[in-house]
């Protein structure tokens, strides 16, 4: 039915928004977290520099990896001779453009659910004898899962659509970062493709719906134990 | 005992407090809403730091400003039961009951399970609770962690009538089963009336009466909060014999004083709590004969008050011991030209009982 060229497109987009979605979602409920609860001075500073990359044109994301995150970049060049690990014209740096473009997205929709979990609970469990990282354990975080969920399947979906930042830091390469919208864009360029195309647009619509139902779904689930006030 | 000595300032409230609590029974702290009652014990609980001062809970330093010392509210196990039960929606009963219980034996668990009739709801969800049952669960949540004393805010505020009925019975047993010190916040006399044995009065931040419950109701400082229709007595008698004809029982005031109230349950020896409304006492010169009020006590006058308004005037007396308040009127106080040192005979028109028998709703006992 798919072609392999078009199953390893679609299978390094998942792994791609996969990735970067799981790896981002600890530092966004971190960020969530402190946006939502803490006072301090600069806190508007940082919630700018978060959103930061749901207004900056994604060329402009892809171009400041490239010089910090690149192999020869001020961060990349010591992440490759202390560790390793190079972000350059792999699917690793298609996974982490994804991650930074997709960041803002997660942590609000995060920040939301955080900020609706009543206060007078977390309260009543200290009273309990709960420290203060057992009341965010077992009360914060599973009152803000629908919240949570919703910000993971944002994050997912712009993921797998992200294409300015990922083509401009690590390149259009067949098998390693040539994910579905990469592959649209080289079909489109290619005379005589129109078909070849169209198909790829028919799987990122299918992608899409499906990921948005499976959260409808997980977020009915989570919000019948969590919504009902006591 | 709970020593406290705080400044704080609180918005437009400031907090001035050097008060010593009972670690007994059940003391309960009045005043009108905005008094500062739940700042009060929320500074108790840990959930508000004031400026400076010490809070003492026992010989453990709670808070003390000027050491820098302040134990978490997770750390001064002290049970804190809300006005909103504040159950959590994600838990069962049961799992809510164990948020906090460290016990490994499940026999207080069921003894508290019990205590409070909670056996066929410890599967079901709080969103399925009824609202007694919810505060019914928050109460037993807090005893579960095997508090040092236990913190209500006004828990019976949010309840309907017969939710507060059902309810009420549960917080005696509490109190006199597990010997658990409770402070507890409320705007209503009644329900003080029927629970507390030590009392706390506030008023914009400031106490204005502290002691044993019936020293702080007879006190001048009460008076203001009472209206006429809620000025009453509270006299400590013993149960001591049932009438042989009637179905009557009598409850020893004194050695030669007593009052005949409706058959009780209590077996002679029980003591109890009596509450007299000043409206049902009315005084007479000479001891009236061929009346149909069987209480006829003699007593003296104490002291007289003319109400701000003059309407009526209330009559401080003397009786075995104890105070009870009459409420005439100043024709009445002419008429039988009553001042300070006279003695009178006080006609008794009913007798509330405050802490028994309210399970059964026997509250007002009229024998006219």
């Amino acid at each position: 039915m798919l072609t392999e060229y078009e199953i390893s497109a679609l299978m390094l987009s998942l792994k791609v928004a996969v990735v970067a979605m799981l790896t981002s979602l600890p530092v966004g409920i971190a960020c969530a977290w402190i946006l939502a609860r803490l006072k301090f001075p600069g806190k508007a500073l940082l919630d700018s520099l978060i959103h930061l990359p749901l207004v900056l044109p994604p060329v402009v994301v892809g171009y400041l990896l490239l010089v910090s995150m690149g192999r020869k970049g001020f961060i990349g060049e010591h992440l490759y001779d202390w560790f390793g690990i190079s972000f350059s014209f792999s699917w690793r740096g298609a996974a982490l453009a994804a991650a930074i473009v997709s960041f803002p997205l997660m942590v609000r929709a995060i920040r939301q659910s955080f900020e609706q979990v009543d206060l007078r609970l977390e309260q009543a469990a200290r009273t309990l004898g709960a420290s203060r990282l057992r009341v965010f354990i077992t009360i914060t975080l599973p009152l803000a899962t629908p919240g949570i969920i919703s910000g993971m399947v944002l994050a997912f979906a712009r993921s797998l659509g992200e294409f300015g930042s990922t083509i401009t830091f690590v390149s259009n390469i067949p098998g390693e970062t040539r994910t579905i919208p990469l592959a649209m864009y080289s079909f489109i360029e290619t005379p005589g493709a129109e078909a070849q195309a169209f198909r790829l647009c028919a799987i990122s619509v299918i992608i899409a719906l499906l990921s948005l139902m499976a959260s409808e779904w997980l977020n009915r689930k989570a919000q019948q134990r969590v919504t009902t006030p006591c | 005992m709970l020593t406290i000595n705080i400044d704080t300032q609180l918005g437009e409230l400031a907090l001035h407090l050097n008060i010593r609590l009972p670690m007994q029974g059940i003391t309960a702290i009045f005043g009108r809403s905005g008094a500062g009652k739940t700042s009060l014990i929320n500074i108790i609980g840990g959930l508000l730091t004031p400026d400076s001062g010490e809070i003492i809970l026992a010989d453990e330093v709670l808070f003390n400003g000027e050491l820098g010392i302040l134990k978490p509210p997770e750390k001064r196990q002290i049970g804190y039961v809300f006005q909103d039960a504040r159950l959590f929606p994600h838990y069962s009963v049961r799992g809510n009951l164990n948020y906090g219980n460290k016990d490994t034996d499940s026999a207080h668990f069921d003894r508290v399970v019990k205590l409070l009739g909670l056996e066929h709801t410890l599967k079901r969800y709080p969103a399925s609770l009824s609202g007694g049952e919810k505060q019914r669960v928050a109460i037993g949540r807090a005893l579960l962690t095997r508090p040092k004393m236990l913190l209500m805010d006004e828990p019976l505020a949010s309840l309907d009538l017969p939710r507060k009925r059902e309810l009420i019975p549960y917080l005696i047993r509490l109190a006199k089963e597990l010997k658990l010190p409770i402070i507890y916040v409320s705007h209503s006399l009644d329900e003080i009336l029927q629970l507390a044995q030590h009392m706390l009065v506030l008023d914009q931040g400031k106490i204005i009466a502290n002691g044993p419950l019936q020293e702080v109701w007879d006190s001048e400082q009460m008076r203001p909060w009472l209206d006429a229709k809620e000025q009453s007595s509270l006299l400590d008698v013993t149960v001591a014999e049932t009438h042989d004809k009637y179905p009557m029982t009598r409850l020893a005031l004194s050695n030669d004083t007593s009052l005949w109230v409706n058959n009780l349950s209590p077996e002679p020896g029980t003591r109890l709590k009596v509450r007299i409304h000043a409206n049902h006492v009315s005084l007479c010169r000479h001891s009236p004969k061929q009346t149909s009020i069987r209480n006829i006590i003699p007593v003296r006058v104490c002291e007289v008050f003319e109400s701000v308004c003059g309407e009526n005037v209330q009559i401080k007396l003397a009786i075995a011991g104890n105070y009870l308040w009459a409420n005439i009127t100043p024709w009445a106080r002419d008429d039988l030209q009553i001042v300070v040192g006279l003695s009178l005979f006080a006609q008794i028109k009913s007798v509330s009982l405050t802490e028994s028998d309210l399970a059964s709703d026997k509250t007002q006992v009229s024998h006219t």
